[in-house]
């Protein structure tokens, strides 16, 4: 290599032309370094896949733990019954009535307001300051703490409004909390109608509401069903705005009204975790809610996953 | 010309008076709700003010700003450095869980994974960010600090690693999902070129996609951390509430969310300085997260790189 190297110089420079410095440089392939440089990117690969597998183990932990602690705890009385001191009597009926019950407000509120805003923002608004205003605010809206939300609920709801702690005022302060939710989703199912339907409907003589009502409205809405279970299962698991509006500990009479007293099964969760120091068998208790919470926060994902490959249509 | 007319009957029947008034009352309509969110963020400034004002006029600075919080002595205080402290522990322990693994993942997702691995992977990690946070909390306390009991003596029930740690675990979806997308939206030909001129994958994800990503990394992170800031459940569970002012992670303290949620879950009587005390708190954190987000946007397009 060396040799042949000068030798090339030499001739060049005996013909008297000029050569570059470049080409007196060596080509090495040092294969070792080569190697390393190889091996290094696969360890790292695994040690990157780890990260992904620990989240994987997390998970599976975390469910296998509630699996274990529950069981035996789970039965037709735990399901129906009503609270009590006693654990082996416990159940969480109320709790259970009262998710519901709380869905009843969350569902059309937040579809109304979350609906119309995409509307009015998607549809009508011109692409000015106002526009622009309101979708600040919402993404704004959207990493608010939820236990701020609480603090507002409290106050205006609880407190100006005089609603208390009632089944209306958390509803409302979960509409609020989940509303910006609805809202992107549904922007996003708005924005995917194709143009070309506004303007057949338009061509057909209709005007704009009718042409929402009749074409955008019905092309949108499995998106916008997606978007809205997804919030509504946040509404569901979601804590801390409902403890701070103070949910009573202990609701032994099942709710009749929407202005009536409740709890849900998040607030249930949280008070028998809070007691397992005084009885233990509170964390079974927990442990059996938390898998029940789960299974309804399964069956909404599912039911949204299939919603939007099954009706989703695609132009 | 028979159908002609029709479809000019058709047109003349849709436009009724009755549909005209319709169409002209709905947007005032969608306005109207639209202004609810605009309203909602009004109204938590206001209500979070105007009780806060209330307690800076009750309370002086200089004891707002000591380490001193007992609200329920005899003497209370309410100085809000406790607070402060355990909000920005729980959070840096979070973070230093959330980031590596986070980013490990998106760059494991967005540049090693087969696209079998990532039909798997990606909805373990949706599965992750939907548990609710009171599950974690659980979680938190009824597992994860016996088990750093066991590994390290001396540790609390309650303390600040166990919740920390979840908490970074929750967060993980986060990071790695945000830092993704700004991975994917590196341009693939700068990938391939990185390639081309003999890089490993490695090389090509460290000295290529990472830097063109940065601004997306940078702020998945901030809303990480503002995440963190926010989350009540896992901390107000698994940390406790002691309002001493220590840098003992070990034991328990308490962040500002947990404040709120122990104080109003108690009897916080309306107008009392504790009961605003819960507002000036809740002020303050809604100004970091804002401060948080604001900062995300602005970094992420202020240092974006255009392909």
């Amino acid at each position: 290599m060396n040799g042949t190297g000068t030798e090339f110089m030499k001739k060049k420079t005996l013909e008297g032309a000029r050569i570059p410095k470049a080409a007196s440089y060596k080509i090495e392939i040092d294969r070792d370094r080569i190697t390393r440089r190889i091996r290094k990117s696969n360890w790292s690969q695994h040690l990157f896949s780890l990260s992904t597998v620990f989240a994987l183990l997390v998970l599976g932990i975390l469910l296998y733990r509630i699996g274990i602690q529950s069981v035996g705890w789970i039965n037709w009385n735990f399901l129906t019954g009503k609270l009590s001191i006693f654990p082996e009597k416990a159940g969480i009926y109320g709790a259970i009535l009262g998710s519901v019950w709380l869905m009843l407000i969350v569902v059309p509120v937040t579809l109304v307001l979350g609906v119309a805003t995409a509307i009015y923002l998607e549809e009508y608004a011109n692409k000015g300051r106002v526009q622009a205003f309101i979708k600040i605010n919402i993404s704004n809206l959207a990493s608010v703490p939820s236990v701020i939300f609480g603090l507002l609920g409290l106050s205006v709801f609880g407190r100006m409004l005089n609603l208390g702690s009632s089944i209306l005022a958390g509803g409302l302060t979960m509409s609020l909390l989940v509303l910006p939710i609805v809202v992107v989703a549904s922007q996003e199912a708005l924005k995917a109608v194709p143009g070309f339907l506004r303007e057949a409907s338009y061509a057909m003589g209709a005007d704009k509401w009718t042409t929402i009502r009749k074409v955008v409205l019905p092309v949108a809405l499995p998106g916008i069903l997606t978007g809205s279970i997804l919030a509504l299962s946040r509404a569901i698991g979601e804590t801390a705005p409902l403890v701070v509006l103070g949910i009573p500990t202990l609701i032994l009479k099942f709710p009749q009204s929407v202005m009536d007293d409740f709890t849900v099964l998040p607030i249930q969760i949280y008070y028998w975790t809070l007691d397992t120091v005084l009885t233990p068998e509170y964390a079974n208790l927990a442990a059996a809610t938390i898998l029940v919470l789960l299974f309804v926060l399964f069956v909404m994902n599912s039911a949204a996953i299939i919603i939007r490959n099954k009706f989703q249509k695609r132009f | 010309m028979e159908k002609d007319i029709r479809v000019r009957q058709i047109i003349q029947k849709n436009i009724s008076e009755k549909s005209r008034f319709a169409d002209r009352i709905m947007p005032v309509f969608f306005f109207l709700m639209a202004s609810v969110s605009v309203l909602t963020t009004f109204g938590i400034v206001a209500t979070l003010t105007t009780d806060a004002v209330k307690f800076f006029q009750a309370v002086p600075l200089r004891e707002v700003f000591s380490t001193r919080l007992s609200p329920l002595s005899a003497t209370p205080s309410f100085g809000i450095l406790p607070l402060i402290n355990g909000t920005i522990f729980t959070s840096l322990i979070a973070m230093v869980v959330a980031v590596p693994m986070g980013l490990a993942a998106a760059i494991y997702l967005s540049q090693f994974a087969t696209e079998k691995m990532r039909k798997v992977l990606k909805p373990v990690m949706e599965v992750l960010a939907g548990i609710p946070t009171i599950v974690y909390g659980f979680f938190a306390y009824s597992f994860v600090t016996p088990l750093l009991m066991r590994l390290l003596p001396g540790l609390g029930a309650k303390n600040v690693i166990s919740p920390g740690i979840v908490m970074g675990i929750m967060i993980i979806p986060l990071v790695a999902s945000l830092s993704e997308d700004a991975m994917n939206a590196v341009p693939n030909i700068m990938r391939e070129g990185a390639l081309g001129l003999g890089s490993t994958k490695l090389e090509v994800a460290l000295k290529v996609v990472i830097p063109a990503a940065i601004s997306g990394i940078m702020s998945s992170i901030v809303l990480a951390i503002s995440r963190a800031i926010g989350e009540t459940m896992i901390v107000t569970i698994a940390s406790g509430s002691s309002k001493n002012f220590s840098f003992d992670i070990t034991q328990s303290m308490q962040t500002m969310t947990g404040y709120i949620v122990e104080f109003t879950s108690g009897d916080a009587a309306s107008g009392t300085t504790g009961y605003y005390s819960l507002y000036a708190v809740g002020l303050l954190l809604f100004a970091f997260t804002l401060l948080m987000n604001q900062m995300a946007h602005h970094i992420s397009r202020k240092y974006r790189e255009e392909y």
